[in-house]
């Protein structure tokens, strides 16, 4: 036996002959494995509940595009859940000037600076339950501080900040704003860590200075750190769900629902377990998720493309 | 099954008699599971003296309590019974029950309704009905109505008001001394849900409200405008605190308890926060919510509290056992007296708590409400309607002019979601 195993197999064994080629695959496979379990599976699954009426409990019913059609047809909440997620969008992009502008005043060498980092730091590092909370404080109609503080200017919002369906969202995105300049303040302090002090020298040699060495010269080589302040922002932008679901938990009057704090109503909360309807506003999300990582994911690969 | 029938009459006797003398023949054993929602400290303290009780009747019953956060429990029964359940659970009467039911979840407990113990249980017999079965029992209700700072109304001169008429003079007299006449926080909804309970059933009626509830009326119905047309008069004179909606209902109560509020239309649970807030009895009081249309009877919400068999029960016999148990006179009296629950015993053989609020509110359900029972917005609308219903009231106290486009949108969803 073990003669005509040596004469059939030269020396090297199948996998030898393709380790290189193999080895990575290999090492993938477990990834690869709980990454369809548990993200792309599920996503399909999404799709296919979206398709049926179903309380979790007993049997699907299929009713086909039905879902879909009530949801882009005229469905109210779904309408100001989206707009809602637009402002999002929009307004929490501010987040990265805000973060470029602490990082850059703090991005100098001063005694106690760490502390001064730490402490920009600290609303990124507590929880968004608890930032949350604090700001509904803040907000509170009579007693709280920011009440107190627009009084001083005569100016008075009827129902306080988050009882008002007018400001209740950017009360809402303000909050976020919080930690999420805190987030991006960090990146761009590592950014500004990597930045070539060479090409600072010869720019000031060239007498650049002020918004022009900032222009010209710092930015340019904080483009990586900006893609990323990007992207997260972005991300959480789509993701808003703990903020409305502490501050206002939708209200009033449903004036502050996003599409993620809406899916989560219909499907899985108290009055809730429509989890078809749950399912198409999923998918809907989804898709606009996908268009922002695809649009990431083009760019990102242009850029390294360019690179070569 | 007559012999066990005969056997657990004579437990319940014994129940009854709540002696040491557990020394008896019938054999109940092996494991009894139930997972309990009562998680609030008094009620948590109950559930695990009614369990140990139980377990001390039944020697050779292991009893294991498992108690889950009561708002935790809405969303997750529904793993608790499909998978792996246990053989007593708590959950709520009315239409609540019903996606537990069409699922075959519960069980029909329709045969331990038929024993004669259970008359002393009619009055909620109803509650527990779906489809011509029973699906459960009762464990405890508390009433509904309009708490009051019974020294404010002296002060002005005011008594309680027993028609529509009085009550908005009353809340003229309130608004002229500076002070608001109701406190609500409308932030989760629901305690608008109250308002409209009352002022839809004392408008049109206790039965026009169930076919309300149940779908067979328009929400656009001319007498469905006349309820929100009544609600607006109050509306109108500024009755109730200014931002509710930004409030819980805890988070109004210092209106109250401050002065700045005169009333509260509220659960008899809101009473111990009232008094740990610093009302005393000589403060606070109760009055039935006054009466608008005089040809309607008096219809009275009374959310009523449940315990369920699971279909899926291990331990089926120790389950109805404990069941009986809970609803004997005996356990009633005890679990619902004024140093535990404090609220109303289901049987009508118990004793009632001593407590004036309690007292007052046993009066009024069982001589002053013969229009009916209802069970609050949120458990007698099915749960889609509630959420979009209690939006649009919510909507309707801070904008009432939006009125004709909130009605138009839970006409709406009537029609989609009553199919």
């Amino acid at each position: 036996m073990a003669d005509i195993a040596s004469t059939t197999t030269p020396s090297r064994s199948w996998y030898k002959r393709n380790e290189i080629a193999l080895t990575p695959w290999l090492f993938l496979l477990p990834g690869i494995l709980f990454f369809a379990l548990y993200v792309i599976i599920p996503i399909f699954q999404s799709f296919w509940i979206s398709f049926h009426e179903w309380d979790g409990l007993g049997e699907k019913t299929w009713v086909g595009t039905a879902h879909y059609e009530r949801l882009l047809g005229g469905d109210r909440k779904f309408q100001v859940s989206f707009w809602n997620n637009i402002k999002w969008l929009f307004l929490y992009l501010l987040a990265i000037p805000a973060g470029l502008f602490i990082a850059l005043l703090l991005n100098q060498t001063v005694r106690g600076i760490r502390l001064y980092k730490s402490l920009f730091f600290f609303p990124f590092v507590i929880s968004q339950v608890v930032v949350g909370l604090v700001f509904s404080w803040f907000y509170l109609p009579n007693d709280g501080l920011f009440d107190v503080m627009t009084g001083w200017f005569g100016i008075d919002i009827k129902g306080g900040v988050l009882g008002n369906p007018n400001t209740a969202t950017y009360g809402i995105i303000a909050a976020g704003l919080w930690p999420q300049t805190a987030y991006c303040m960090i990146l761009y302090l590592t950014g500004l860590n990597a930045v070539d002090p060479e090409q600072v020298e010869a720019a000031r040699l060239d007498g650049a200075k002020g918004h022009k060495m900032l222009w010209y010269v710092i930015l340019p080589q904080l483009k990586p750190a900006t893609f990323i302040a990007f992207v997260v922002t972005i991300i959480g932008a789509l993701r808003s769900f703990d903020f409305i679901a502490v501050m206002t938990n939708g209200g009033p009057f449903g004036s502050t629902r996003v599409l993620s704090f809406y899916m989560f109503e219909e499907s899985l909360s108290e009055f809730g377990f429509r989890m078809g309807y749950g399912a198409a506003i999923a998918v809907v999300l989804f898709f606009i998720m996908l268009f922002f990582i695809a649009y990431f994911l083009y760019s990102m690969y242009r850029d390294e493309k360019g690179a070569r | 099954m007559h012999k066990f029938l005969k056997a657990s009459t004579a437990a319940l006797a014994l129940a009854v008699a709540a002696t040491g003398a557990t020394a008896d023949g019938h054999g109940l054993s092996g494991d009894l599971r139930i997972i309990s929602d009562m998680s609030n400290p008094a009620p948590r303290a109950v559930m695990e003296k009614m369990a140990a009780d139980f377990g001390a009747l039944h020697p050779d019953l292991n009893v294991e309590l498992e108690i889950v956060d009561r708002e935790a429990w809405k969303t997750q029964i529904r793993n608790a019974l499909s998978a792996n359940p246990p053989d007593v659970v708590n959950w709520y009467a009315a239409t609540r029950m019903t996606p537990y039911v069409d699922a075959g979840l519960f069980m029909d407990i329709s045969d331990l309704w038929a024993e004669p113990e259970f008359e002393a249980l009619s009055s909620t017999k109803g509650a527990m009905t779906l489809n011509d079965a029973q699906w459960g029992v009762p464990y405890t209700y508390y009433q509904w109505g309009v708490y009051y700072r019974k020294d404010i109304f002296a002060e002005l001169g005011l008594s309680e008001p027993k028609t529509w008429e009085e009550e908005l003079a009353n809340c003229q007299a309130i608004l002229d001394s500076g002070r608001k006449c109701y406190t609500i926080g409308s932030k989760f909804l629901w305690t608008a849900g109250g308002w409209f309970d009352y002022i839809n059933s004392r408008t049109n009626g206790y039965d026009f409200h169930i076919q309300l509830a149940n779908g067979e009326v328009e929400w656009t119905d001319d007498r469905v405008r006349q309820t929100f047309a009544n609600w607006r008069q109050l509306i109108d004179m500024g009755a109730f605190i200014d931002d509710h909606q930004s409030y819980s209902w805890q988070e109004a109560l210092p209106f109250m308890v401050d002065g700045e509020a005169a009333a509260y239309l509220m659960g008899n649970f809101s009473v111990a926060a009232f008094r740990e807030g610093g009302l005393t009895d000589d403060q606070l009081d109760f009055y039935q919510f006054p009466t608008i249309n005089a040809d309607v009877a008096n219809a009275e919400d009374a959310p009523t509290d449940t315990f369920h068999i699971a279909s899926g029960a291990q331990n089926v016999d120790a389950a109805k056992e404990f069941l009986r148990f809970v609803t004997s006179a005996d356990v009633q009296s005890e679990i619902n007296s004024g140093d535990a629950l404090g609220q109303l015993p289901v049987n009508a053989n118990a004793t009632i708590s001593d407590d004036k609020f309690i007292q007052e509110g046993f009066e009024m359900l069982s001589n002053n409400a013969s229009g009916g029972i209802m069970q609050f917005f949120d458990r007698d609308f099915p749960a889609e309607m509630a959420s979009v219903g209690m939006e649009g009231l919510q909507e309707f106290m801070v904008f009432p002019d939006n009125l004709d486009d909130i009605l138009a949108r839970l006409e709406d969803a009537r029609q989609r979601i009553y199919k």
